[in-house]
């Protein structure tokens, strides 16, 4: 029997193999940020363990970091604490960090691809459950507990029960206007929160092949909203003219050998799926999420659906939406562009292309904050920061903001806030907060009319 | 970490479906650096209204249920990768929690932290539920040598990777355990990299 993409990945990392128990699986990156690994460091010191590879480590603040005015002291005195803590942990432990304004900080999913710290074939870690963002390359890469990064800085490895294996196919030609954000959603909203626990999934399908790396990543990092440690797409020809030229990319003949073996790690036709659903391009819409988890997710044509189930009602009464009722029209009065999700170029790029000549609604803070330093830079470069502080938009500073809401980017409660972030919890946004997941484009439309529309049929 | 052998005790039922790890501690609680002082704030927002005072209707806000058993809705400890709701559960008492579903990522932390995450069908959840709101005194008894919960509306047996309950049972941690694989990590860093 044929090998799937992540079979290939994970056989390459085994170190050894426990007789009916775990695997040990060599972790080859490990990323690091200020909220999930001081604990970490300090169980290390106290056991007086040595960091085994600090040269496999790379760290970034983005969690807990303002999104105005970077260069100030931190006014949060447990927030400035947490980021000294991780200045001091990496200075001694000698690990690179990207510190708050530097060129290469911001969200840990946006910047180690676009440094080309991440490549394919490879095996990544970071304390966060949108790790699974790296799988676009390829990558096994997946979130894990505080506990498991001191396993990581302890031996670079990682004690694991091999996942299941899931393939997701969607294939045809995606309408105009659904973006690989309404892809994922549609899948979640179809599938649920919880049927990929247990399993690592892989996209397939001529939509996953002709996307952007930056849509592949939209896809990828919220394979773990629908339960999945994480998510892959085969590395091809865009992955590798993404990866090539960057930073910490191989470089040259190296390069080359590397492409020929990333080559080889499609998963092979008579390989077998222990789950597999396929989608039709066609089906997918625009979509919205309308209650408290990423599952609760329609097309921007459907209603509410009619559950009667006191979950499903507890959520509706949270969102103070009804069962059976259509999102257009909702006024909402505040609007997220950000979040490892959806923080890229390309997420600027069709905002803008949608907002330029238009105001946005005089109701609407609309709040769009980079990935990271370099896309910040070139939304300035490309004439993007125009067009939105014409339409008046406010572009902040990078980080992960208002996706959770650590630092002073909070929406306030009661307030709708169409987001192009990944968790619509209850409050995650802020206490009381009430989120609805959508597109970049959504949110820029919905930015300009202060409410809910179809834009599809204001597209040319 | 502390062992884990058997536990006899009463339970606190939160019958709601899908709580994700915003809700056991929300993000505004995860500024610390050390792992104590979380149990202050666990559900939090659940606990307490808007103005600061405590949520009466909130189950663990009821005197009646006390216990460090935990049952829970399906698909517990979904989201966010923060042990800080592992911590946050034992740091409020919490030594087991039982649901019909766990979160991968939450189960592991929980593991870690010598928390017992018992999966059981949806089935006989909803009966503990039913029983245990009904009668707060219930006891659970768990028996993790040979896995088994007891109660009196029945015995079931629970899974649990042999290697984590060898874990648990000694109070081993994965660190001790990598560290002692030191040659085999070295010897495929010498010949993978």
């Amino acid at each position: 029997m044929g090998k799937t993409l992540f079979d290939k990945v994970w056989d390459a990392h085994v170190v050894d193999t426990i007789k009916d128990g775990p695997q040990v699986l060599y972790i080859d990156k490990h990323l690091i940020h200020e909220v999930t690994s001081p604990q970490a460091f300090k169980e290390l010191e106290e056991r007086n363990i040595p960091i085994a590879r600090p040269d496999k480590i790379v760290a970034t603040a983005d969690h807990n970091t303002p999104t105005v005015n970077q260069h100030l002291p931190i006014k949060d005195e447990l927030s400035r604490n947490q980021l000294d803590q991780l200045t001091k942990n990496c200075e001694k432990n000698k690990i690179t960090l990207y510190n708050l304004g530097n060129e290469n900080n911001g969200i840990v999913h946006v910047i180690a691809p676009e440094l080309g710290i991440t490549q394919p074939g490879m095996t990544m870690v970071c304390g966060d459950s949108h790790t699974s963002t790296h799988g676009a390359f390829g990558t096994i890469a997946f979130g894990i507990g505080t506990s498991q990064v001191a396993q990581v800085f302890a031996s670079q490895c990682l004690l694991l029960e091999k996942p299941k294996s899931l393939r997701v196919n969607v294939n045809g030609k995606l309408k105009k206007g659904v973006l690989p954000k309404d892809v994922i959603l549609y899948i979640i909203a179809k599938l649920g929160t919880n049927s990929g626990t247990g399993f690592f999934c892989e996209y397939a399908g001529n939509v996953f092949e002709e996307m952007s790396m930056e849509g592949r990543m939209t896809v990828c990092n919220m394979s773990i909203e629908m339960g999945a440690r994480g998510g892959m797409i085969a590395p091809d020809e865009t992955t590798f003219e993404y990866v090539k030229g960057r930073e910490f990319a191989p470089k040259d003949a190296v390069f080359d050998k590397k492409v020929a073996y990333w080559k080889t790690l499609s998963t092979d036709a008579d390989a077998i799926f222990d789950k597999e659903y396929s989608f039709d391009a066609e089906d997918i819409e625009p979509m919205l999420t309308y209650g408290t988890n990423p599952g609760m997710g329609i097309k921007i044509s459907e209603n509410i659906p009619t559950e009667n189930d006191t979950s499903f009602e507890k959520s509706l009464a949270y969102m103070n939406f009804k069962k059976g009722e259509s999102l257009i029209n909702k006024p909402i009065n505040f609007v997220f562009i950000g979040s490892c999700t959806n923080s890229r170029i390309e997420d600027f790029r069709v905002a803008a292309a949608y907002v330029e000549g238009k105001q946005k609604a005089k109701n609407v803070n609309a709040w769009l904050v980079p990935g990271s330093q370099r896309v910040a830079k070139q939304i300035e470069e490309e004439g993007l920061q125009d067009i939105f502080e014409k339409a008046g938009f406010q572009l902040r500073q990078p980080g992960c903001s208002a996706c959770l809401a650590m630092n002073d980017d909070k929406i306030p409660e009661g307030e709708y806030c169409v987001s192009t972030s990944n968790r619509n919890f209850e409050g995650r946004q802020g206490q009381g907060a009430r989120t609805i997941l959508a597109s970049p484009l959504m949110a820029a439309a919905t930015a300009i009319e202060g409410k809910i529309i179809n834009f599809t049929n204001h597209l040319n | 970490m502390e062992k884990f052998v058997k536990l006899i005790d009463t339970a606190v039922p939160l019958s709601i479906e899908n709580i994700d790890t915003d809700q056991i501690i929300p993000a505004r609680f995860l500024k610390a650096t050390d792992k104590k002082g979380f149990g202050d704030n666990v559900f939090k927002d659940w606990r307490y209204n808007k103005d600061g005072s405590i949520n009466e209707k909130f189950i663990l806000n009821n005197s009646a249920y006390k216990g460090s058993i935990l049952i829970a809705g399906d698909n517990f400890g979904c989201g966010s990768s923060r042990e800080h709701a592992a911590w946050a559960l034992s740091g409020y008492g919490f030594k087991v929690v039982i649901s019909s579903f766990f979160a991968d990522i939450f189960k592991g932390n929980a593991l870690n932290n010598g928390i017992l995450p018992i999966q059981v069908s949806k089935v006989f959840l909803t009966k503990l539920l039913e029983k245990v709101t009904a009668n707060p005194e219930t006891k659970i008894i768990i028996d993790l040598e040979n896995q088994i919960l007891r109660t009196d509306i029945g015995n079931i047996d629970f899974e649990i990777d042999p290697y984590k309950k060898l874990c648990l049972l000694n109070g081993y941690d994965d660190i001790d355990f990598l560290i002692s694989k030191k040659k085999k990590i070295a010897a495929f860093e010498l010949s993978n990299i």
